[in-house]
């Protein structure tokens, strides 16, 4: 895991890439704390802060006495942020490092098409 | 806050030594704590008053509301897992398991049979004639199966080797979830329990220097790498924990956290930033309390 971030952070991450890449549809069931506690060996009230922190972002919704179930729309809402971030996670220290190189930015673009035309 | 046990200015002195200096501390209900610190830091006496092993010399100590003294109605619902625990000559793990049953009232044989078998414990060799490890796994399979309302695990993982120590890790941490109670773990395997752990209480030369969330604990220090001379601007006026360098690189770990735009300024110079596990955290904690009194007394 990345220890650059807040354990319960990891754990609200790890359930978004469920739901980024349909592990878990909108109205599943989410897992429930202990399970994730139990899964990541973590404590529970770990688990259980990085769920509260998706249902107060609305990407998880609670139903009183069943669990935690995906929000309709958390999807959307969860690539709507990744993409957001995506220019600050990925790209800036893509630039960093090449700038460290000497790559310009054209180096770089065109270092990304020819991956991109290689892995798709 | 719900506790279940309160010190108070509690201090334990052997002849010429003092192993608690008026320590406070309270223990919450349903939580798991981390118990650390260095050995003969105090640890282990804490503990053994808590459970009425040993008496304290001032200082009041409530568990339950109680003074747990000679009292069967707070004792009986605290388990104690020592690491030097002492058996009958003739035990065996079968006779002990046996008498765990009867003083324990949330007791669960069957959780104990099933630990018997992951654990591999043979039931009908005296405990004596144990191996250290297997010696471990009776004491770690009591303190799991008797279910008390507050239970201490006093390093209780000597001669488990890996595979038993992440056995004892995971049926710990499930069994917490489906019958919440207060654990508290005294252990030098720092990293290997910083993820079970909700609370760190840390005693250093018998007195607490640490008692805060392991989230807190997290956010307590950072660790700066990169050009020498920036670090040493950006930790100038900072309580510095710990310096090392290589060349013209320098890594130095401070007190404190940086605020956002702190934090996107330093990374956009080059520096890197790091949060500091707990177990350096410790070590660098209980380190600098040293050195800060040696100068302090040089003064």
């Amino acid at each position: 895991m990345d220890e650059s971030k807040p354990l319960f952070v990891q754990i609200a991450e790890m359930v978004e890439d469920q739901i980024v890449d349909g592990t878990l549809r909108e109205e599943d069931k989410a897992p429930s704390t202990n399970e994730i506690a139990a899964f990541a060996r973590i404590n529970p009230a770990t688990a259980a802060k990085g769920v509260n922190m998706l249902v107060d972002k609305g990407i998880l919704y609670k139903r009183r006495g069943i669990g935690m179930f995906v929000a309709p729309g958390a999807r959307e809402q969860v690539l709507g942020e990744r993409k957001a971030a995506f220019a600050d996670t990925y790209v800036a220290p893509l630039i960093a490092e090449a700038r460290k190189l000497g790559l310009t930015a054209d180096d770089v673009t065109q270092l990304i098409a020819e991956r991109a035309a290689h892995t798709s | 806050m719900d506790s279940v046990i309160q010190v108070r200015d509690l201090t334990k002195t052997y002849k010429n030594t003092t192993a608690l200096d008026g320590i406070d501390f309270d223990i919450e209900r349903n939580t798991i704590y981390g118990l650390l610190g260095r050995n003969g830091a105090g640890k282990t006496t804490a503990m053994s008053i808590l459970t009425a092993q040993n008496f304290a010399t001032a200082g009041s100590v409530r568990v339950f509301g109680e003074d747990p003294y000679e009292n069967p109605r707070v004792l009986s619902r605290m388990c104690f897992v020592r690491e030097s625990q002492k058996y009958p000559d003739e035990a065996t793990a079968r006779s002990a398991f046996r008498s765990a049953a009867m003083f324990f009232p949330n007791w669960d044989q069957a959780f104990c049979d099933r630990l018997i078998d992951e654990f591999q414990v043979p039931m009908k060799t005296i405990i004596k004639k144990l191996s250290r490890g297997q010696l471990s796994a009776v004491g770690v399979i009591i303190g799991l199966a008797s279910r008390a309302e507050i239970t201490f695990f006093d390093e209780p993982y000597l001669g488990l080797d890996a595979v038993a120590r992440q056995i004892f890790y995971d049926r710990l941490l499930e069994d917490y979830a489906e019958h919440p109670r207060t654990i508290i773990l005294s252990s030098h395997l720092i990293d290997e329990i910083s993820h079970l752990i909700e609370r760190v209480l840390v005693i250093d030369k018998g007195r607490i220097i640490m008692d805060q969330s392991a989230e807190e604990a997290r956010e307590r220090a950072t660790n700066v790498v990169g050009d020498a001379e920036a670090v040493e601007s950006l930790v100038a006026g900072r309580e510095v924990l710990h310096r090392e360098g290589l060349g013209r690189v320098a890594s130095v770990t401070f007190l404190g956290t940086l605020t956002e735009e702190e934090r996107r300024a330093v990374e956009a110079s080059g520096l890197e930033l790091a949060p500091v596990p707990l177990q350096q955290l410790i070590v660098r904690l209980t380190q600098h309390q040293n050195t800060s009194e040696t100068e302090g007394a040089l003064r």
